[in-house]
């Protein structure tokens, strides 16, 4: 073999390899990086939240203009049955950056405890995928939404996996569109399968039980973890 | 390429190793500061607000899609 030639290969080999080492650096980055980034953000949101809580106990529960307080946090969700550190601040709004936060609010539905159809998406795997597990709940199962004032308990009924393009799950009654609603609903969304963005599992429950917020008053459902 | 930056760097093994490592580790920073953001940002699933042909009613900021995630 000739110089050249031996200079050609061995330069396309070390390309190839460089290449295939920045892919898997990425991989790191997308499933180790992010989460780091992520976990800052909610350690932020959650101290920014507690102020904001106890400066105003009585005040708003929700963002009172959605749109001006995207990305800011206004609740915390928990998923107790699936252990007691499953607990994220829900930030306003479901962009890019918003998710990269934390789980958002989807724009325009209903807030914790109101009639309708409360919406909020999370990364599956990315981020610090706080809707990891979220095809470990059962029907049955509580998901506790915590706002200034409350806390609202509700009762997952079904889980199921559509095509990204079902925005009518986020209606105020589901896939009917412009029907007034008379339920008080709550809609998880996140990525699936795994590591992927081909579909979306969906978990849907109802509200079963309010409690307002006092010195020592937990919701059964965090008593259990707790 | 590797090989003509190792010629190329001044200095002794043990001084040459130590810029090999100092540039490895920039380059490093770099894609994770900046260009793994960026190629994340350009990658098709984190689009979730182009409205689809269904989505013309829509107020807008409401995204079209369920978000990626």
């Amino acid at each position: 073999m000739s110089d050249a030639v031996r200079t050609v290969l061995r330069g396309l080999g070390q390309t190839l390899i460089t290449a295939g080492v920045v892919v898997l650096l990425f991989c790191v980055y997308e499933l180790k990086f992010t989460s780091a980034y992520t976990a800052q953000e909610q350690k932020k949101l959650d101290k920014a939240l507690v102020k904001e809580w106890d400066a105003a106990p009585t005040g708003p529960v929700g963002p009172v203009v959605p749109a001006s307080a995207s990305g800011t946090g206004f609740a915390r969700v928990y998923l107790p049955t699936l252990g007691r550190k499953e607990v994220h601040v829900v930030v306003e709004g479901v962009g890019h950056d918003d998710l990269k936060k934390g789980p958002g609010h989807f724009p325009g539905t209903a807030l914790p405890g109101q009639v309708g159809n409360l919406v909020i998406s999370g990364h599956r795997t990315t981020y610090g995928a706080p809707f990891n597990r979220l095809d470990e709940l059962d029907p049955g199962d509580a998901i506790v939404v915590e706002t200034r004032t409350q806390f609202f308990t509700y009762t997952v009924q079904r889980l199921f996996v559509v095509k990204p393009s079902a925005i009518g799950v986020t209606y105020p009654v589901p896939d009917r569109r412009g029907v007034v609603p008379t339920q008080r609903l709550l809609t998880l969304t996140t990525c699936n399968p795994k590591y992927s963005a081909k579909t979306r599992l969906i978990v849907r429950a109802v509200l079963s039980a309010t409690l307002d917020k006092g010195p020592g008053v937990v919701p059964p459902a965090l008593q259990a973890v707790a | 390429m590797y090989a003509w930056l190792w010629r190329t760097l001044p200095g002794p093994v043990a001084a040459r190793l130590l810029q090999y490592l100092v540039l490895l580790a920039a380059v490093v920073v770099a894609l994770f500061l900046w260009v793994f953001p960026w190629v994340e940002s350009q990658l098709p699933y984190s689009e979730v607000t182009v409205p689809g042909p269904e989505s013309t009613s829509a107020p807008s900021g409401i995204p079209s899609e369920l978000p990626a995630g």
